[in-house]
């Protein structure tokens, strides 16, 4: 268990940082938290030759609210997101669900950049990213692009990200008040990763119809997906224990989970069928 | 590559591989053997220390990554030989049997009162549910920690 030899960067700009990715091609990794690379080494799954710290890189820290609603930069820690006295007016769903990643120790580490480039599926970052239209924001050699959090992971533990390319933020829009919105996840200890777990939201408008209907699950695929079927159940209709029904059932016909050591298929779906119907009806409540 | 760190309030210079976790690099190097290694793969918290007033795994750190740090460990928190209030409370409550997962409940729990001095018993429960213990079934440590508030609550940051 202890961590094959590698060499170790500290670079002091994101410029310095990509032109150590450049130079170093696939044998360079980039380190934030460590909380998903060290137990990576640690059971020699990488072996990378050099691993480029990002801790010393300015500007990556940063948490925004403004009008054109959050912006949360690569190097935000998950403690730093408690701890932040704006972001639970500006977006409860995300602090909620980020209430539930790891334990006390890994919150005081791990980050929001270091989770979206990971790609767990059933990592709770990723999930509200794709749930909440996030777009996730990379640097690379030739410049800055915004990928869609919806086409940025393309499966387990894989993403679009390119070889030399750095996330520095996630930007998710504004979250307008009055909003109806739940988490809801189950691990089999909190602080474990979910077996599976659904964020969702919608508006109501002036005749308390749902509209825009967005419901995410975790753990319940390869990757962090919305469920259009389960959404077309809730937009138009009164959130009402039919709708409920309908859509939570809806839900459960429309994901692909994974069979594992944890969990079988049947048992996420299940899982999924019951976590959406309790989301709603928080929501709804 | 070349470290300087300060440990338990002392400043420590030493020559260290990368690839050598905070956790080796305290018990190999520098002999703070309190801290414990037990799964070396951020689950089990045994290992847990303090990186600038945060409770960190330090088998998920490199040593190198510490550097200009303040680190505290377990040895850090102790009173010479007489009993710190929150090892006192251990004490009192049986809250360790074989004592492997002791230091980091004690570093965790002191991070976590220094902080906050008033958690309840569901944020003690959450923090600690971090922890690993195969021994005393857990309620002795949070009645321990629960009773050592009183403590950290009266003066700022006991050892
Ligand atoms: C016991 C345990 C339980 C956990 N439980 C949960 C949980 O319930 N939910 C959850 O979501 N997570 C959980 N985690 C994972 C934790 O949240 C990690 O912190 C997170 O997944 C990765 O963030 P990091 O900053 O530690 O990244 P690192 O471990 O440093 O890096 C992870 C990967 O991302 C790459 N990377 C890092 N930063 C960037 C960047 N800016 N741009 C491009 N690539 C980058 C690295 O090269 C590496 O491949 C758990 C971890 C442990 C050890
Ligand atoms: S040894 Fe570090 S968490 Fe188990
Ligand atoms: S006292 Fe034995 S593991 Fe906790």
């Amino acid at each position: 268990m202890k961590f094959p030899d590698f060499d170790y960067a500290c670079p002091k700009s994101l410029d310095e940082a990509l032109g150590l990715l450049r130079l170093h091609g696939d044998d360079a990794v980039l380190l934030a938290g460590g909380q998903s690379l060290m137990p990576l080494l640690a059971f020699r799954l990488a072996a990378p030759g050099l691993l480029v710290d990002l801790k010393d890189v300015p500007g990556l820290g940063d948490i925004g609210i403004d009008g054109g609603g959050v912006r949360l930069g690569a190097f935000v820690r998950w403690c730093e997101i408690d701890r932040n006295a704006g972001l639970a007016a500006a977006h409860p769903l995300l602090v909620e669900a980020i209430g539930h990643v790891a334990h006390y120790q890994i919150r005081n580490r791990g980050t929001v950049g270091g989770s979206l480039a990971y790609g767990d599926p059933a990592a709770e970052m990723p999930g509200i990213a794709v749930t909440c239209d996030g777009e996730i924001i990379v640097m690379g050699e030739s410049g800055e692009r915004r990928v869609a959090a919806a086409d940025f992971f393309l499966g387990a533990l894989t993403t679009c990200l390119r070889p030399g390319e750095i996330i520095t933020g996630l930007h998710l829009p504004p979250w307008p008040a009055g909003r109806r919105w739940a988490f809801e996840e189950f691990a089999r200890r909190r602080g474990d990763f979910a077996l599976a777990g659904t964020a969702l939201y919608y508006d109501l408008d002036s005749q308390g119809r749902a509209t825009d209907a967005h419901i995410g699950v975790i753990g319940a695929a390869d990757r962090p997906m919305r469920l259009a079927q389960a959404e077309r159940m809730i937009n138009g209709s009164t959130v009402n224990a039919d709708a409920i029904a309908a859509a939570a059932e809806a839900a459960s016909r429309e994901v692909d989970p994974m069979e594992d050591f944890h969990a079988p298929t049947a048992y996420r779906r299940a899982l999924v069928e019951t976590l959406v119907a309790r989301a709603l009806t928080r929501a709804a409540g | 590559m070349r470290i300087k760190l300060k440990v338990n309030g002392k400043t420590v210079e030493a020559e260290v591989a990368p690839r050598i976790s905070l956790a080796d690099f305290l018990r190999d190097t520098l002999r703070l053997t309190g801290t414990h290694l037990g799964c070396e793969h951020g689950v089990c918290g045994a290992c847990t220390v303090i990186v600038d007033g945060a409770a960190v795994r330090a088998c998920l750190m490199l040593a190198v990554q510490a550097h200009g740090e303040q680190i505290v460990t377990v040895e850090g928190l102790s009173n010479d030989d007489a009993l710190s209030p929150l090892q006192a409370c251990f004490r009192k409550h049986h809250a360790l049997q074989c004592g492997f997962c002791t230091p980091g409940m004690i570093t965790t729990a002191h991070a976590l009162l220094t902080e906050e001095p008033d958690a309840d018993a569901d944020r003690v429960r959450e923090v600690l549910s971090g922890n690993i213990c195969r021994c005393t079934g857990y309620i002795p440590i949070i009645e321990a920690v629960l009773e050592a508030r009183a403590h950290y609550a009266d003066q700022d940051a006991p050892p």
